[in-house]
């Protein structure tokens, strides 16, 4: 490519013979112009690829915010955070003192502690997807079954989980994820805000 | 391809020796815009507006599927989705302003490529097919445009749509029925949003399908080109790749510069501000306009005032439609056998004329239709048609053409005792004989 071939359109090729890496004036443009197109493609490229991430309008609901104060202990809610349901369970001492331990079956092991907030260890919010296959577990409303350790049974592959919403029996590979929340107040939490 | 000195397909590599046997995609890639297509070595900067067309298609069929996944062809919400692209999604501003402005620059593009052909002669024999299947893709375009130009549901699209349709309501007897079928109501409503938005989906695609049957039947005898002489051997020919892909390539390069430029710092240049209004089927805008590439149309549109026969709004219909109509015509009401306008002097200052003429009728129909525009429109449509009807038939028979030169070869190089003299090299060491 960049040898003398024809004493026009080199460059370099001057009197005084320094010129058999001259480089032709036509590569040069030609190697600038596609250059110049290619990164020109490649930049084009990310407004096309990147519209299908979340819209704005999408982001700004990533966080709710949620009074808990009505929800007794031994109760729990459901509520809906980034278009999925999410479990806010106030736990009764007992639930806690189970949720505490560290049992040998524990497929995902963490403890109540490490998947509550710092001195609320009664608030258990996590979201209600089964991290099988995405079902809702039952165990939040009043009446479904629970599962065989009275946290949360999810019917479509019988996955049971624990009151930390840890997987214990079932094909779930994971505990029921904990999202990102802070309290604003004793009262009032804001989901989907990193503390 | 067209001549039998075209460069045959080589695979390079084995895989595409296996691949050519199976399917020569390749094979017809290089023989359609690759080195198996000889292409005059004379073409000016105006042949390239053809491939500056199909690259705008492209850009408007991209952005387009873009844009659809976000738009809502619903009339409670179209408006807001639009405005959603507008301010929530991702960029989503830059591609509906590229779509919009798009639209505009592959008419620009396209208007020139048409022009080219009138001056040059493309559309004479053996070429009157590829002329033919322009015009359908034109006609494809404005429909496609039109109910693009809909789906924002603003008060333009909305009237928009009533006033389009209501051109076929001008049609006798059948008119009515023929209006609220393409509405699907008796008026622009959810239905008439819905069916233009599947149409304006599916057309872009039936053009691209047009488009494959235009280069088909031009590769036949070959382009065109400046001097409108037949191509007679290999030297009045290059393959298409790298030479014309690089004259492309460059002229692509100052038509993204322009469409960038417009779209960054003048989105809303070509546009109208009553369509940022929500359709309102209460309230017709003051003075309503389609967008500036139907103008010439809508000013033949609104010329005809007066009921001769049939009534003026129907012969303001009939005139619009014959407007392009009658360009189907063309290969036979110019028979005269020299295809080019530089050696036709007299064609060439009527073609001038009509050049002017149409950018009069544009003007006239982007203003309101208040005198004089509308005398002045009236003119201007009367001229439009006798330069078609009465002005060409005469012109072919009776113009005293230039000479033409011998070959592509010969025009091309008429200086070519002067550029062939040894170039002083005095002082420059001559190249090292490599072979």
């Amino acid at each position: 490519m960049a040898t003398v071939e024809h004493s026009d359109g080199t460059l370099g090729g001057g009197p005084d013979g320094v010129s058999d890496a001259a480089l032709r004036r036509r590569d040069f443009i030609n190697i600038a112009a596609v250059s110049v197109a290619g990164v020109g493609a490649a930049v084009t490229l990310y407004p096309l690829v990147n519209q299908m991430n979340p819209s704005a309008d999408v982001l700004a609901l990533a966080s709710i915010e949620v009074d808990v104060s009505a929800i007794q202990a031994g109760q729990a809610i459901k509520t809906i955070f980034r278009k999925q349901p999410l479990f806010i369970r106030h736990l009764t001492p007992p639930e806690i003192a189970a949720g505490m331990k560290m049992p040998g079956d524990l497929r995902d092991p963490q403890s109540l502690a490490e998947r509550t907030a710092e001195g609320k260890p009664q608030w258990l919010i996590t979201m209600g997807v089964c991290t099988h296959l995405g079902c809702v577990p039952l165990g939040a409303a009043e009446g479904e079954n629970k599962g065989a350790y009275g946290g949360y049974f999810c019917p479509c592959h019988g996955s049971h989980y624990d009151t930390a919403g840890r997987i214990r029996k079932g094909p779930a590979p994971k505990n029921l994820e904990v999202p990102a929340y802070v309290f604003k107040s004793d009262t009032v939490v804001a989901v989907g805000e990193e503390a | 391809m067209s001549f039998p000195w075209a460069e045959e397909y080589r695979p390079k590599s084995g895989f595409m020796r296996w691949l050519d046997q199976r399917l020569p995609l390749p094979r017809l890639v290089y023989g359609a815009v690759g080195g198996g297509y000889p292409v005059p070595r004379n073409l000016n900067y105006f042949w390239n507006f053809g491939v500056l067309a199909g690259i705008a298609l492209m850009i408007q069929i991209v952005t387009g599927i873009i844009l659809a996944m976000h738009y809502v062809p619903y009339d409670q919400a179209a408006f807001r989705s639009v405005e959603h692209i507008m301010r929530d999604v991702n960029q989503g501003w830059l591609l509906r302003y590229l779509h919009a402005n798009g639209a505009a620059f592959f008419f620009i593009v396209t208007y020139i490529h048409i022009f080219r052909g009138l001056y040059y002669g493309s559309y004479k024999a053996p070429r009157e097919l590829v002329w033919m299947l322009g015009l359908v893709i034109l006609l494809l375009m404005m429909a496609t445009a039109f109910m693009g130009y809909v789906l924002p549901w603003g008060q333009m699209s909305f009237w928009a749509s009533k006033v389009i349709t209501g051109l076929f309501g001008a049609i006798p007897l059948i008119g009515e029925p023929v209006q609220s079928w393409l509405l699907g109501g008796y008026a622009p409503d959810q239905p008439t949003l819905n069916r233009f938005f599947s149409l304006h989906y599916l057309l872009p695609f039936v053009i691209a399908g047009v488009i494959i049957l235009h280069i088909w039947a031009l590769h036949i005898p070959g382009s065109s080109n400046p001097t409108g002489v037949d191509v007679k051997g290999p030297q009045d020919t290059l393959p298409f790749h790298p030479f014309y892909t690089a004259k492309d390539g460059f002229g692509l390069g100052v038509f993204l510069i322009l469409l960038a430029a417009v779209t960054f710092f003048a989105p809303n240049y070509l546009g109208h501000a009553d369509n940022y209004i929500p359709a309102n089927p209460l309230s017709t805008p003051s003075h309503i306009v389609p967008e500036w590439y139907f103008w010439p149309f809508y000013a033949i549109l609104r010329a005809f005032t007066v009921d001769f026969i049939l009534g003026a709004k129907l012969w303001g219909v009939l005139a619009m439609f014959g407007a392009i109509v009658l360009l189907f015509f063309l290969p036979w009401l110019d028979p005269s056998p020299v295809r080019s306008g530089n050696y036709r002097p007299r064609f060439k200052q009527f073609f001038w004329i009509l050049v002017l003429d149409i950018l009069v009728l544009g003007w006239c129909g982007g203003l309101p239709a208040e005198e004089p525009y509308v005398m002045i429109s009236q003119v201007a449509t009367i001229y439009y048609f006798a330069h078609f009807l009465i002005i060409l038939p005469i012109l072919s028979w009776t113009e005293k053409t230039l000479p033409l030169p011998n070959s592509i070869s010969e025009s091309v190089l008429h200086g070519e005792e002067r550029e062939a003299a040894p170039v002083d090299l005095s002082g420059v060491r001559p190249a090292t004989a490599a072979e």
